[in-house]
């Protein structure tokens, strides 16, 4: 894995990465804010991701519709992405084009309009989207359980926010919380590809180092007290099939026991890996998936280990067989992490765990743009250095550590478990 | 980095996909093969197709290519699920096989080091299969899951019914993965027979790319599938005309208890092959693809409101796709979306799209495809559309001088040519 970027903060405190990558004439351009749906309170959920799409609809310089032809007509591709701890902005241009996005980017830190008609249409467009999740079962249990397993830590928020604020926020609202946390000291911007370092160390300065520091962003203390027992909550609906999802509040991924995780998750529901663009693999050879899907229990089984700031949730997630019942699935997913939880798995397997991690990264290499989003993406809830020393640390993984994840996190008081279940005629099939 | 890579990749930069680094093959038993190299990769992707697919389908049994291909890594003669697996993801590769209405396709992936594992499993899984009966089972359970989900996924079922309206007493009016009764009424023996008889050699298309030379790829194909023969495989079936719309045809599918309507809106487009093309393409993103989502993007969401998504698709393959608008929609906005969306239609096929609307399309077509063609995957995908659609190896060399030559007034005639505002299908999926 190549580790060589330059990695300096401008005097406004905006830190800046580039790395320099020559096997394509693309380059990839990431700003990156500290903030996500974890800085927000009842009444204004989902403000962070509204801003997101306030941010492309215009400012003074680029007005509403330039922006997006802009960066098309040069056959670039942009988007952005809110999260639970921050939000971020890509573009991904041919090499010789990337200063509209470095101009777009500086512009948009600091002068979005925020037009009280442009903030009424959107409203109507995110609560769309938000209907368009409730759509799905997955959406509507994992709401439920989200709440559940946060009862006081923001991360109880959908990050699409709750219907009743997306109808009653207001465009003071939005543009208060844009100017409170889009600042220089609050960013982090990643650049890759095929560019010289010195020129683009210049450019940046000239485009970015006029934009004025402000003060640190209020940040929410509200950590989430330990859970004493096991919630069990089901949610029923009209679709036929069953869902079970089991939650088990995890450790950060700056702690040492991410890792032994890893290899646990991998283990368990096959490795997740952190490509955004690039690609998995599948997970048929799992415990899980050996357990419920050739145990004709289950159609389908995934789990995720997602990193973040404050510490979150190990989700294990399973489509149940028509013909089989909540409850059985249950017991064999008990059964299984009893198994590592009495036993540590092969050294086998945790070298095997390492190799896929290393497949994924190959993958995951192609794109350029995937290696400047692993850039400002480990950033945001440690460093890259993170990244780099990610295969090595996954090597050092014993299978007893594995077991102790298992022992010390995969226990029912550390637990929320959650069921979709289908409702026949109101009634509610079992 | 050393000063010697250093300008073997320069070199590479400027260089699209061409006749010049492109190595194609012909096996005797009629595999074409496509390799092309790229060293700064350390992985490899294996992609193809051949031609079997839903088209080969009978009514009562409707889904068993689909099925079939499902069905081809269950377990070969060589491997069961679990051993195919095993060895697939122990390396960290991925591999699988798609049916669809006229190929079967496959993918694969992995370390540049186990591109020898990879073409073992391909030829194993397209040779080789013998479709355990407990795994078919399993996978029957799945497949109806499926299908499940289908009924109660909003944007599946409005697509579903819009291909039932568009192409009535057409094969395309028949989903690929069938419907319950009829996966329900597909045996293991079919499974069996269908494999037995429609998979062989002649037009199968492999492309690898990656790290790893040409001329070691191409042995590798040849060396997992050079010796393979079916002299019985049949030809695919002739494609019948579609009937165009003669008039506004709107249908409605209820899924109680969904918070959003999906609606899919148009007519049947083009082939791939068709002189029409690259003006449908082009005049396809001015519609509803360029920037966020061209005209239908600013006049249903960016001006409206109305959807949090709203684009248009043109997709052309081996026989005419649909040309359509796709939305996600509040129920009570139905009929104003729907009004917006006709309104669109009717201007694009009545007027010239303006000369800046043209010209931004043009110089998005020809400045993505560097990015288009920047993953192994990508490249792959490319250099089989070449192969299916006979586009001439120097296709995207050419590229942007056969976009520049297209005229507004090309676009105008491919716009009027599929589409008109009242005779549509407007097919509606929600609660």
């Amino acid at each position: 894995m190549e580790s060589s970027i330059t990695k300096y903060k401008l005097s406004n405190g905006m830190l800046v990465m580039l790395k320099e990558i020559h096997t394509a004439p693309i380059i990839s351009n990431w700003v990156w804010y500290r903030v996500g749906s974890r800085d927000e309170m009842p009444g204004k959920t989902g403000i962070s991701h509204w801003v997101e799409h306030m941010q492309f609809k215009g400012t003074p310089q680029f007005p509403s519709g330039v922006l997006d032809k802009a960066i098309s007509r040069e056959g670039g591709i942009w988007n952005a992405f809110t999260y639970l701890d921050w939000t971020t902005y890509f573009e991904t241009m041919p090499a010789d084009k990337i200063d509209l996005a470095l101009r777009l980017e500086a512009d948009r830190m600091a002068n979005s309009i925020f037009d009280a008609e442009e903030v009424e249409s959107e409203r109507t467009v995110i609560i769309s989207e938000r209907q368009g999740s409730e759509n799905q079962p997955m959406f509507q249990l994992g709401e439920v359980m989200r709440a559940s397993a946060f009862r006081v830590h923001p991360y109880h928020f959908e990050i699409i926010g709750d219907m009743v604020d997306l109808e009653t926020m207001s465009r003071d609202d939005l543009y208060n919380h844009y100017r409170s946390y889009y600042r220089p000291n609050n960013a982090v911007m990643v650049v890759a590809g095929d560019f010289d370092t010195k020129d683009l160390k210049k450019r940046i300065e000239k485009l970015y180092g006029p934009l004025k520091a402000g003060d640190e962003p209020f940040r929410q203390q509200r950590p989430e007290p330990p859970q004493r027992g096991e919630h069990r909550l089901t949610v029923e609906g009209t679709d036929d099939t069953t869902y079970i999802s089991a939650y088990y509040h995890s450790p950060l991924a700056s702690e040492p026991d991410f890792f032994p995780f890893i290899v646990l998750d991998s283990l368990l529901t096959g490795p997740t890996g952190l490509n955004m663009f690039g690609g998995g693999i599948s997970n048929k050879t799992s415990r899980m998936y050996l357990k419920l899907v050739e145990g004709d229990l289950a159609v389908g089984v995934r789990g995720g280990l997602p990193a973040t700031i404050d510490p979150y949730v190990y989700s294990i997630t399973v489509t149940v067989h028509p013909e089989r019942t909540a409850d059985e699935v249950i017991t064999a997913i008990d059964e299984e992490i009893h198994r590592v939880q009495d036993t540590p798995p092969t050294q086998a397997a945790v070298e095997r765990a390492v190799k896929q991690a290393r497949a994924l990264f190959a993958y995951g290499s192609e794109s350029i743009t995937n290696q400047a989003f692993w850039m400002g993406f480990t950033e945001m809830f440690d460093s890259y250095d993170w990244f780099t020393g990610y295969l090595d640390r996954l090597a050092a993984v014993t299978p007893d550590d594995v077991q102790r994840i298992a022992q010390t996190y995969l226990v029912p008081r550390n637990r929320i478990l959650g069921t979709y279940l289908p409702t026949k005629n109101n009634e509610v099939a079992r | 980095m050393s000063a010697m890579s250093k300008i073997q990749l320069a070199n590479q930069n400027s260089s699209l996909p061409g006749p010049d680094d492109i190595t194609r093959v012909e096996l005797p038993n009629g595999i074409a093969v496509l390799a092309r190299s790229n060293y700064n990769s350390p992985s490899v992707n294996v992609s193809g197709y051949l031609h079997v697919g839903g088209l080969f389908d009978p009514d009562e049994k409707l889904g068993l290519a689909d099925y079939v291909s499902a069905a081809l890594m269950r377990g070969t003669e060589k491997r069961d699920f679990q051993e195919i697996y095993q060895a697939l993801e122990s390396v960290g590769a991925a591999l699988s096989f798609n049916g669809a209405t006229h190929t079967t396709g496959f993918g694969g992936k992995s370390l540049a080091e186990d591109l020898s594992l990879l073409m073992e499993l391909i030829s194993e899984g397209l040779r080789q299969p013998v479709f355990p009966e407990q795994q078919i089972e399993r996978l029957r359970a799945q497949l109806l899951t499926g299908l499940t989900l289908r009924a109660q996924d909003t944007r599946d079922m409005a697509g579903m019914t819009f291909d039932q309206i568009v192409y009535k007493d057409h094969t395309y009016s028949r989903p690929e993965d069938g419907y319950p009764e009829t996966v329900q009424a597909i045996t293991r023996q079919d499974l069996v027979d269908f494999h037995k008889k429609h998979f062989g050699p002649r037009g199968l298309v492999v492309a690898v790319v990656g790290g790893v030379a040409p001329e070691e790829a191409i042995e590798k194909v040849k060396s997992a599938l050079g010796d393979w023969q079916n002299p019985d495989q049949p030809d695919p079936p002739k494609l019948p005309s579609v009937t165009p719309l003669k008039e506004l045809v709107t249908q409605q599918v209820e899924i109680p208890g969904k918070s959003q309507a999906d609606i899919v809106i148009g007519a049947s487009g083009l082939a791939r092959k068709s002189e029409d093309f690259l003006p449908a393409s082009l005049g396809n993103s001015v519609f509803g693809q360029f920037g966020m989502m061209g005209r239908i993007g600013e006049a249903v969401r960016e001006k409206a409101g109305l959807a949090y998504y709203a684009y248009s698709s043109m997709s052309a393959g081996m026989g005419p796709g649909p040309w359509s608008v796709n939305a996600g929609i509040n129920p009570d906005n139905i009929e104003k979306a729907t009004e917006l969306i006709r309104a669109e239609i009717k201007r694009f096929i009545t007027e010239p799209v303006e000369d800046d609307e043209l010209a931004d399309s043009k110089a998005n077509f020809i400045g993505r495809l560097p990015l288009a063609l920047e993953s192994n995957g990508g490249v792959a995908g490319a250099l089989l559309n070449l192969e299916r659609y006979d586009l001439g190896m120097d296709y995207y060399l050419r590229y942007a001088e056969r976009i520049e030559a297209v005229t507004k007034e090309d676009v105008l005639a491919a716009a009027s040519k599929y589409l008109h505002p009242d005779k549509l299908a407007v097919a509606i999926a929600g609660p």
